[in-house]
């Protein structure tokens, strides 16, 4: 029997975004506090903590996301953690987040002028404070950019947890063009769904940057 | 007591040793010039001053406050010596105002009206009062370095370090920042500045010391060192850079 797209099929499609948005707000919190702690690490005046940080980072981006998502949900399982699929995906996004967001902000952190440090150093500013004050606020906004763009990255790359069987966007639209079959109407709909999530992420960078151009100034 | 005091410094960078057992003595109030050829060390003396570097062995003290080669105690020195460079390097994120309580605020811990009062003291020894809340990308070279000196002077530092500051200004903007220079010792300041402005070492400086290789090569009265050269390599100096 072949169903119709109708109404309550388009309801269903845009009701299982909430996943797709759940997800990819959970991966950006826990992945970019990780991600925060990654990059101080990888910036730190500790050798081990730089070469940990490095190493997180390397394996991370080295690995695929399919990769730490089957190893969250099936890994976990045999060791004897019957994770629930949303958590294990949650779990695998955040990880992957943290790699990205940790080796993004560690670019930002450095890209603030050596004297910057050496100018903080001579006041006598303790290194937090050198960080809070000084070197934070200005890497900041030279990783506005960057993140926004890896966020919407996010967004898209968390269509790949409905391997599992978590019903989010990608998986809805799949579950209706089977009963449908009409691919169209079905992946164009989840397609404009992505992109109206999507795209105001791209302005609200753009309005951020602007802003902080005019602060600066000003 | 002089405010600082230099003993025997040793500095290497790697194998190379850029001060080789430096003596140096500054009484407050004093004004001394360090004058010498680029490589000579200066730059490497002032930022082991102010523990920038660390020294490989020898003993600095800052009014009571000492470093040696462990580096302990940095930050109490730091309070007390102001350091301002060729680069200005004023916060950029912050206005002039801002750039300027933010050390006497969390470093000194001073409250945030006291802080303000600060700036606006020392924004006025540097002739800026009424630049307080602009941004210091919208400023000068000139003005961004007197912005610096202002930012210094707010931690009521014992004595000031000037490395080069007017390097990388236009004649007429140079003429500011010595203006302010000038001042700050007529006020009683303590200093200790490298600097290629022979004429101004001469007039404003007490005392002037020619470093040579790593070493305090002769140093004396800025009149006598100006006037009087006693060794061959100070007199090729001064020929040199006056010709
Ligand atoms: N961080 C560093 N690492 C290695 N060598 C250094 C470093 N800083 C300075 N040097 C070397 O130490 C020597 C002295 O440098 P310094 O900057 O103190 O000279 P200077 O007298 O200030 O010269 P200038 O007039 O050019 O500023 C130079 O040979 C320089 O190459
Ligand atoms: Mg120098």
């Amino acid at each position: 029997m072949i169903r119709q797209f109708t109404q309550s099929e388009f309801l269903f499609i845009l009701a299982s975004a909430r996943w797709t948005l759940l997800l990819t707000l959970m991966s950006m919190l826990l992945g970019g506090l990780l991600g925060f702690l990654v990059a101080l690490a990888r910036t730190s005046r500790l050798a081990p903590l730089r070469t940990l940080a490095a190493g997180w980072i390397g394996v991370i981006q080295g690995v695929p996301v399919l990769m730490l998502l089957f190893l969250s949900y099936y890994g976990l399982a045999l060791a004897g953690f019957d994770l629930p699929p949303l958590i294990a995906a949650t779990v695998s996004m955040a990880l992957y987040a943290s790699g990205f967001l940790g080796e993004i902000w560690r670019g930002s952190i450095q890209a603030v002028p050596w004297q910057q440090w050496e100018a903080s150093s001579a006041l006598a500013f303790s290194r937090p404070q050198q960080y809070r004050y000084v070197i934070l606020p200005q890497a900041v906004r030279i990783a506005i950019p960057p993140t926004v763009g890896f966020l919407v990255q996010l967004v898209k790359n968390t269509s790949i947890v409905s391997i599992i069987g978590v019903v989010e966007l990608a998986r809805a639209g799949n579950l209706v063009n089977n009963a449908t079959f009409q691919p169209f109407k079905v992946f164009g709909t989840v397609a404009a769904i992505y992109f109206v999530i999507c795209w105001p992420i791209s302005l609200l960078a753009r309005r951020l940057e602007g802003r902080l151009h005019a602060r600066r100034a000003g | 007591m002089p405010v600082v005091q230099v003993e025997g410094v040793h500095k290497r960078f790697g194998a190379v040793e850029v001060l080789k057992g430096i003596d140096l003595a500054v009484e407050g109030g004093e004004v001394v010039a360090i004058i010498g050829r680029s490589g000579s060390g200066k730059s490497t003396l002032l930022r082991c001053i102010n523990g920038l570097e660390q020294i490989q062995s020898g003993r600095i003290e800052v009014s009571g406050h000492s470093i040696d080669p462990s580096g302990r105690g940095l930050r109490e020195l730091r309070k007390d010596v102001g350091i301002v460079f060729q680069s200005y390097n004023l916060f950029p994120h912050l206005r002039v105002g801002e750039n300027i309580m933010l050390a006497p605020r969390i470093v000194l811990g001073v409250s945030k009206s006291e802080a303000r009062s600060r700036a606006e003291e020392t924004l006025a020894e540097v002739g800026l009062a009424e630049r307080f809340d602009a941004w210091p990308d919208n400023l000068s070279g000139g003005q961004q370095q007197r912005v610096a000196i202002a930012r210094s002077l707010a931690m009521r530092p014992k004595v000031m370090l000037f490395d080069e500051v007017t390097s990388a200004l236009d004649p007429e903007l140079t003429g500011e920042v010595l203006a302010t220079m000038e001042r700050l010792a007529r006020h009683g300041m303590t200093m200790l500045l490298v600097t290629h402005e022979m004429g101004f070492a001469r007039r404003v400086a007490t005392t002037t010391v020619f470093m040579h290789q790593g070493k305090v090569w002769e140093m004396g009265p800025s009149e006598r060192i100006f006037g009087a050269p006693e060794t061959p390599e100070l007199r090729q100096f001064l020929g040199g850079g006056l010709k």
